[in-house]
């Protein structure tokens, strides 16, 4: 698969990640040649593989639903780059 | 170098039990060799105070007869344990300044066993590298050197600052993670044992996430016996991680046996890699020959799908990547760029984009991609499906083999700045440590010899999961008959 620019600015705003202009065409080149090389996957057949989801063959563990931590509001807000009372801040997103 | 910073674990832990000297002055003397290895910019952070306070309450400890596994013993921290009150970076500059308000599980189970903290190491940016060279701290220097050469080497990656501390006599073990290669490959280049647990052993709780269906923490030490007491420490189950396994840890010093009679070992031949330099080659050869001689039967074994391993990590382990570092968006923890403008997807986009370095991006972007609608059934679960036959091959080997020798990377250290403008020829270092990373097995680098430049080579060992016994009992043996005693020319 050859990704060009446009595609790249596309896929650079789905993951919020700001590109330079400047960046996009040595990228697109990078990532083209990445997809052609994992391409070579197609080569193995796997219509009756099962997917691995996990590394290890446990099921998840359950645990009570009750609460047995908490009140650690200043902890969690310690590395805050900007907080209002308990809360994190943001720029303002409705008017 | 002092005389106390020359001694193993195994050899420090015994000497503060017979009273030799005390944790105060072993870890005196490590802190001088910490200032004496900063050139080699294998630490981002270095806490003496705390380590002389823990030293001491060490001493007190085992003064009142409470001496845990690894008591009074310094050992450094990958820079991607969230250590409490000591700032946690992972080699971004999105977390420059993050000072976590918890302690990772595997680093609270090594305090609670006596361990002392000298520091943070240098790392790959998020762990992602194989160099060591994308860490926004700059790259760390191998303090190893070509014979004739003075160029600096990279100390491999993505745990290039743990391993180069341990072989520069700066730390007398330390932590390291493992996702595709990254305890192993820095191990092999730094003339260090590396060894990764099997998927779920240790506590993924409190480590930075690059590919959480991979990521693995495990010991980086001088020794196989000193990688068996850390690991010892660091492992276990943890509620907190539904992926750890709820099993009790063994004794894995006493799995080191010397004994290798009876056992079969499997040399697969999809390793010999086209192009392999010869050395490495002639290494393989050697220790498949000293476990003969040791009385283990080598029998050859086939892993059929291991040339599509490293194709398959490169899908799935940038999509976990991509799907775990959402959580940097400058919202509440680390880096904010871009807030003044008042739009807070700019704000994201801003602080992302220069938060991240670029193999981060890279892999940021991949893992969007593959991760996208229309593509997610080409790549992603294709590279699932895959990953079973890979995990399958090795369930198929240990039928029949308790274990499986390879060579841990196809090269030896190569200098600092090559390999940089061709992320895959970057990417190829891990190839033969990315399939047991890929089946959740363990696996052990052991120094095992020097190339024509004079520069560390590793023989690397995989056993069945949850084996960590076999893997410790095969690799002490192995590295017994390789008798490795070189020192690196830069040492504390």
């Amino acid at each position: 698969m050859a990704l060009d620019t446009d595609a790249v600015r596309q896929i650079a705003h789905l993951a919020r990640v700001r590109v330079p202009e400047a960046d996009l065409e040595v990228l697109a080149g990078e990532l083209s040649n990445i997809l052609t090389w994992v391409e070579q996957l197609n080569d193995v057949a796997t219509e009756d593989v099962p997917a691995m989801t996990s590394a290890v063959a446990v099921s998840l563990p359950m645990r009570e639903d009750k609460v047995n931590e908490g009140d650690h509001e200043d902890a969690i807000l310690a590395n805050a780059p900007d907080r209002v009372r308990d809360f994190f801040a943001v720029p303002k997103v409705v008017d | 170098m002092s005389d106390l910073t020359t001694l193993t674990l195994s050899e420090a832990r015994d000497g503060l039990a017979a009273g030799d000297f005390t944790s105060e002055e072993l870890t005196t003397a490590y802190l001088r060799a910490l200032e004496t290895i900063r050139p080699l910019n294998a630490f981002v952070t270095e806490t003496p105070e705390r380590a002389v306070e823990m030293a001491k309450t060490s001493d007190a400890r085992r003064a009142a007869g409470q001496a845990g596994v690894l008591e009074g013993l310094p050992v450094a921290i990958k820079d991607l344990f969230c250590t409490r009150g000591v700032q946690t970076t992972a080699g971004s500059r999105i977390l420059d300044g993050f000072v976590p308000p918890y302690e990772a599980t595997v680093t609270a189970n090594m305090w609670a066993e006596g361990a002392i903290m000298l520091g943070k190491t240098n790392m790959d940016e998020f762990a992602m590298g194989s160099s060591n060279v994308t860490s926004c701290h700059g790259p760390v220097e191998n303090p190893w050197r070509i014979n004739g050469d003075n160029r600096s080497l990279a100390p491999g990656g993505s745990s290039g600052g743990s391993a180069a501390s341990v072989a520069a006599r700066a730390a007398l073990a330390a932590t390291g993670t493992d996702t595709g290669g990254s305890i192993r490959q820095p191990a092999a280049f730094c003339g260090i044992v590396g060894m990764k647990p099997t998927y779920g052993r240790c506590s993924r709780w409190g480590i930075v996430a690059f590919a959480s269906s991979l990521d693995q923490a495990g010991p980086m030490a001088r020794t196989v016996r000193d990688s068996a007491i850390m690991l010892q420490a660091m492992a276990g189950h943890d509620p907190k991680d539904s992926t750890s396994v709820p099993r009790d840890v063994p004794d894995y010093e006493a799995a080191l046996t010397g004994d290798l009679r009876s056992l079969r070992i499997g040399i697969p031949e999809e390793y010999r890699m086209d192009g392999m330099p010869t050395e490495i080659e002639a290494l393989w050869r050697q220790g498949i020959d000293w476990l003969k001689a040791e009385g283990a039967e080598v029998v050859d074994i086939s892993l059929p799908h291991t040339k599509y391993a490293l194709p398959t990590y490169y899908i799935v382990a940038p999509a976990e990547a991509s799907s775990n570092l959402a959580r940097y968006d400058g919202v509440r923890f680390g880096l904010r760029n871009g807030a003044d403008g008042g739009d807070l997807t700019e704000m994201y986009e801003e602080t992302r984009g220069f938060g991240f370095g670029q193999e981060v991006r890279r892999r940021v972007l991949i893992g969007t991609y593959v991760l996208s609608a229309g593509y997610y059934d080409a790549y992603y679960l294709k590279a699932q499906r895959v990953r079973s036959l890979i995990a399958r091959d090795f369930s198929d080997a240990f039928e029949t083999v308790d274990a499986i020798l390879t060579p841990t990377t196809p090269s030896a250290a190569f200098p600092l700045g090559d390999k940089m403008d061709d992320p895959i020829a970057m990417y190829l270092n891990d190839v033969f440590t990315v399939p047991a990373s890929l089946a959740g097995l363990p696996a052990i680098s052991v120094p095992a010899g020097l190339d024509k430049n004079g520069l560390p080579l590793g023989l690397h060992l995989i056993t069945n999961a949850f084996e960590e016994e076999m893997l410790f009992r095969v690799s002490g043996v192995l590295e017994n008959a390789a008798a490795f005693a070189t020192t690196p020319q830069t040492v504390a």
